[in-house]
């Protein structure tokens, strides 16, 4: 199991419920969508795995940590398992494409040779290896949400979650994005993905589960798509 | 499109040692900060500029008080006693009397200046050589110059000077020693001030260093969001502003010590002139190398402590959201 929640309840100071008594899991290797109208808590659930808000109750175990006993001085190195792929794509625009993307390997201590090597094969592996010196504000929305992905896989990480990673892009682009997810799935990688793109999920045959004010509404299986 | 093969995607980072690690991130860090500030020269320049004065200030201070201290002590050594012998005194009795007193053993030296030496210097020296020819006889009595032996205690310095008072032969004994001892006194009062003023400066240049960094902090605050929501420690985000104080503290102790070096360099030719007045080997006191080290050391501390208290104060508020 790469993911596990049982039985959490995110309430926010305001009194309002983003999630409540979600309990679900997550196999290792699997690629699993989560769908839901805005406010259905579907980043709600992405921030609890990353560690950015903590549960109000219930538990959130990730590759076997409970995060409720990952202390704070902790976080930093639990988020460095996860790779972590976001709408806006949160590029540092004051440097090329290839040190955004080295950015987690310096945070880790990778050495020089070694990170340069790593980049390069992230960024082959999103098709962007010729545009590494320039910056990333040149390049279009697509180019840029593949650059995050890069800079997501680029650690290796077992497990990656993706919060609405094609919201700003249009179909092909998005089709594209899904793919290159797709390929890291079939090497072994946990995906998470947080989309409302109903339309696209299918169209990659991938499981879905659908949140609802904060509650499991169906859980397809990918039998279900066999259909297709 | 190449694909990573599985054993391939799920191996962990690997790392080189632990040490070279650290030294290299802080080599590249350095740099980093290093380099940010040389792409805003004007502002950098500006900080360092400030930094640099408020450093120069005590330590030009510290110096004159130094430099006074010196040549004060050379007094405090070579006080020498005047004895104005009376009148009737005559040049033989008086040398006789000079080498009586030189086998006392808490005296150094005796030297006789006799009455028309004297005259001749006081013309030389006044500029009244016309007037003083009018004189019909010698006004000055003869003097002996008394240098007391350097093992005398001030203690014993009055004791001599009471003895050499009381010779019958003895008009006046002139000892300035009071002066010397206020001067001291004033030097110490002065030196404190220093001390007191350096500190209040030294707490300036920590809020100047620290307000410089937290401006910094927030403009980059996207990039310290982001950075430690793919995994970055507060140790990791605070590291570029701490090399940044510490790049501030040493170029702001260097120029100061560079202003400190040009000030002595103006002063030079003046108090070697003034060293020729006074016949003394009088020289200008430098920096010696443990002062010039102390005032960068004090710049690089002062810096580092400024960017730390920004550091920790607003590095942990951001959090990413």
């Amino acid at each position: 199991m790469m993911i596990q929640l049982e039985d959490v309840t995110k309430r926010f100071p305001g009194g309002q419920e983003a999630l409540s008594g979600l309990t679900l899991s997550v196999d290792k290797g699997e690629m699993l969508f989560v769908t839901g109208h805005s406010g259905a808590g579907k980043s709600t659930l992405l921030r609890l795995i990353a560690l950015i808000e903590r549960p109000t109750s219930g538990q959130v175990i990730v590759d076997g940590q409970n995060t409720r006993r990952v202390k704070r001085r902790k976080i930093p190195a639990y988020r460095r398992q996860i790779g972590m792929v976001f709408q806006d794509h949160k590029l540092l625009y004051d440097r090329p494409v290839s040190d955004n993307v080295a950015l987690p390997l310096v945070i880790a201590g990778v050495g020089h040779r070694e990170a340069s090597r790593r980049v390069r094969a992230a960024l082959d592996q999103v098709g962007l290896l010729h545009k590494e010196k320039q910056n990333p504000e040149t390049l279009s929305a697509g180019e840029q949400q593949r650059v995050g992905i890069a800079r997501a896989i680029v650690t290796r990480p077992k497990l990656l979650i993706a919060d609405e990673p094609t919201g700003n892009l249009d179909p092909d682009l998005s089709l594209e994005v899904m793919r290159i997810f797709r390929r890291f799935n079939e090497v072994g990688v946990t995906l998470l993905i947080a989309s409302h793109d109903i339309s696209l999920i299918d169209r990659m045959g991938c499981a879905r589960i659908e949140l609802d004010a904060g509650k499991l509404v169906e859980h397809d299986t990918e039998e279900d798509d066999l259909w297709q | 499109m190449a694909v990573t093969r599985h054993s391939d995607a799920v191996a962990p980072v690997r790392s080189s040692g632990p040490i070279s690690i650290w030294f290299m991130r802080h080599v590249s860090t350095s740099i980093g900060s290093l380099g940010r500030l040389f792409r805003q020269p004007f502002a950098s320049l500006m900080i360092v500029l400030v930094i640099a004065v408020t450093l120069a200030i005590p330590a030009a201070l510290n110096l004159v008080v130094k430099n006074a201290q010196a040549v004060s002590s050379g007094w405090d050594n070579a006080l020498d006693f005047s004895i104005y012998l009376k009148r009737d005194v005559t040049e033989s009795e008086a040398a006789g009397l000079a080498r009586l007193i030189q086998q006392r053993a808490d005296v150094e030296s005796v030297r006789l200046i006799t009455s028309s030496e004297a005259l001749a210097d006081f013309k030389q020296q006044s500029g009244f050589g016309e007037a003083l020819d009018q004189l019909s006889e010698n006004p000055l009595p003869h003097t002996l110059v008394v240098r007391p032996s350097p093992a005398n205690t001030s203690q014993s310095m009055i004791l001599l000077q009471e003895e050499l008072a009381n010779l019958p032969e003895s008009d006046l004994v002139q000892v300035d020693t009071e002066w010397v001892q206020r001067f001291h006194a004033i030097l110490d009062i002065v030196r404190q001030a220093i001390v007191i003023g350096a500190t209040l400066l030294g707490i300036a240049i920590v809020v100047i260093i620290g307000n410089t960094i937290r401006l910094d902090i927030q403009n980059r605050r996207e990039e310290i969001e982001v950075t430690k929501l793919i995994g970055a420690s507060n140790a990791f985000v605070r590291r570029p502003f701490l090399w940044s104080g510490f790049w501030y503290g040493l170029f702001g102790g260097g120029l100061a010590l560079g202003l400190v070096q040009y000030g002595l360099f103006l002063l030079e030719q003046p108090a070697a002139r003034l060293a020729g007045l006074y016949q003394s080997g009088i020289t200008v006191l430098a920096l010696s190398l443990q002062e010039s080290l102390a005032i960068i050391g004090i710049g690089v501390l002062l810096g580092l402590v400024g960017s730390w208290f920004a550091a920790a104060r607003h590095m942990r508020r951001i959090e990413p959201r």
